[in-house]
């Protein structure tokens, strides 16, 4: 349950797929457009939920609760063996041996 | 009000008209063209006022940094007496970490200027973080729209960060599924708030960037006594090279510019399954070579930024090449920085090889790097993905279903772009239907954006 000023993230379809463009390839035809905004909640709701928010820019957007408090995830990876060698590699062609 | 699509598109031309405050009808010739150097001196600012106002948002001025250590590896690869100097613009050190800060501040400046109380802008990558970096500065606001994510909801994770960056200075930041029907959700924004179109096409972020240019030719005549040979730019909507040519020619200097970008040559940019295939969001041949062949694609009616004007030469680079140059960047140089900056890194490596040694070669930029944003998360994103990524020939990359790390510098390759072949679609874009007989002011027209002379643009015309 999400209460009204809590920072939420909504959902919409802004446009099904036979609304959309022709110019598209298929595969992305087959799809909606959708679009991700996020804002302070304007009343209490649970995920799901039509619900309004008021953005950082002070808009007033509708759509589907889909998050509650979101945040960031994303890092540096996981370990790349090959980013150590090619670090040790030219390291050695540079400044390595006489050649 | 009627927001279907189609109803959106249709407002199109009032809503650029009421968002730019450019009319931009005013330049259009008669016949196919329309008059450039008057849309770029529409800005009304000269360089000179363009640097002041970059100095008031802290822009510009960023070090030139000899690459000495890539340089030394570099003539190992090359035969012997060939290794230019290669040099290195560090635009990362600009507020927001990349060249577009240059772009976006004249933007920015003219919005506030004009008694706009805010910004709208459409970007997935390093602009967005500019721009939100200037509205903060200038007291507006600020929206930034993205195309971000796939079907399934998976993100780029370099885009997820740039809306992280966008979040953190403050701005709005609308995520889209893929597709370039993201133009409509712009303009409906940009009619519901009033905000100013912060495009990154019109004339004031590209003589943003003629600063760049200009400056290259003035820390070289400073430090060095001399010109550089060539510049390097990563290529992609085509402002980065245009601007910094045109800050190159202000300075009366001659250095041949060369475009680079990474080749994603086969993967479709508005399909759904292939954009979380590639590993490059900007700096490529999706948008490199299109924008080249149509500058006109963009969110402008009119596009500042003409790459085929000012290209001396245009080449592509493999994505595993530019993981492995931005690696040894860091390795031998000190320097981490975002990979896509370092497409022309790549390419200015293999060219200075075939270059004197008392050369002198500059890649005009770096951008930052930070989580998402950096060979390592992209590298594994790419892993994820079943991207087959292993040491080898770069020529067997397959874009899209392999990364091949060199398994030695020497490996690493440019291929050159058939320019011509570009000059003669592009010349056939712009004539396009057009019916009458072409004029004179057509011809030089096209001349002028090909880069190219009569006799050519008349033999492709007649082979139409
Ligand atoms: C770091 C960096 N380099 C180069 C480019 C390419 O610039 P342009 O689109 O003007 O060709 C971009 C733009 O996306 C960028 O962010």
């Amino acid at each position: 349950m999400a209460k009204k000023g809590d920072w939420v993230q909504i959902h919409n379809i802004v446009l099904k797929p036979e609304e959309r463009s022709d110019a598209l390839p298929e595969d992305t035809k087959k799809h909606p457009l959708e679009m991700w905004v996020k804002g302070y909640l304007q009343s209490d709701a649970e995920i799901g939920d039509e619900v309004e928010v008021i953005t950082r820019t002070g808009r007033c957007a509708s759509g589907k609760l889909v998050n509650e408090a979101p945040y960031f995830e994303h890092n540096f990876g996981f370990l790349i063996p090959e980013v150590l060698k090619i670090g040790d590699m030219v390291r050695e062609i540079t400044f390595g041996g006489d050649d | 009000m009627d927001n279907s699509y189609a109803a959106i598109m249709a407002r199109k031309n009032e809503i650029i008209r009421a968002s730019v405050g450019m009319d931009y009808s005013s330049f259009e010739y008669d016949g196919i063209g329309f008059d450039y150097e008057a849309m770029m001196a529409a800005t009304g600012y000269t360089l000179p006022e363009l640097q002041r106002v970059q100095s008031l948002f802290s822009v510009g001025n960023t070090p030139l940094i000899e690459l000495k250590n890539l340089t030394t590896l570099a003539r190992k690869c090359a035969p012997k007496g060939k290794g230019a100097r290669i040099f290195i613009k560090d635009e990362a050190t600009n507020p927001s970490g990349s060249f577009k800060a240059r772009r976006s501040c004249t933007s920015v400046y003219q919005a506030k200027k004009l008694g706009y109380k805010g910004v709208v802008t459409a970007t997935s990558g390093n602009y967005g973080a500019a721009v939100a970096c200037h509205a903060a500065m200038a007291g507006l606001k600020c929206i930034v729209v993205q195309e971000c994510y796939d079907s399934r909801g998976i993100g780029q994770p370099e885009i997820i960060e740039k809306a992280r960056k966008c979040e953190a200075l403050g701005a709005e930041v609308v995520q889209l599924t893929v597709g370039p029907e993201l133009f409509s959700t712009v303009l409906r924004l940009l009619e519901e708030t009033g905000y100013f179109n912060a495009s990154l096409y019109t004339p004031f972020g590209i003589a943003g960037v003629e600063t760049l240019g200009y400056e290259i030719a003035q820390q070289f005549r400073t430090k060095y006594d001399r010109d550089p040979d060539v510049v390097v730019c990563t290529n992609a909507g085509g402002g980065n090279l245009t601007g910094t040519a045109r800050g190159l020619l202000k300075a009366d200097c001659r250095a041949k510019v060369i475009g680079a970008s990474v080749n994603l040559t086969g993967l479709h940019m508005a399909s759904d399954e292939q954009f979380n295939k590639k590993s490059f969001t900007t700096g490529h041949t999706g948008f490199g070579v299109p924008f080249c062949v149509n500058p006109d694609r963009s969110d402008v009616p009119r596009s500042a930024a003409r790459p085929l004007r000012y290209m001396d030469r245009y080449v592509t680079v493999t994505q595993g090449s530019v993981f492995f140059i931005t690696e040894a960047l860091a390795s031998l140089e000190g320097l981490e920085k975002g990979p896509a900056g370092n497409t022309a890194l790549a390419a200015a490596f293999r060219i200075a090889q075939d270059l004197d040694e008392d050369q002198c070669i500059v890649v005009q930029e770096t951008e930052y790097t930070g989580a998402g944003k950096h060979i390592n998360p992209q590298l594994s994103f790419a892993r994820q993905n079943g991207i087959d990524i292993h040491f080898g020939d770069p020529k067997d990359e397959i874009p899209g279903k392999s990364i091949i790390l060199p398994a030695h510098p020497s490996l690493i390759q440019v291929t050159d772009v058939d320019l011509d072949r570009v000059r003669r679609s592009n010349i056939k874009n712009a004539v396009g239907t057009h019916k009458n007989e072409l004029t004179d002011q057509d011809i030089q027209y096209l001349i002028d954006e090909t880069n190219s002379n009569e006799e050519f643009v008349r033999n492709v015309i007649a082979n139409l």
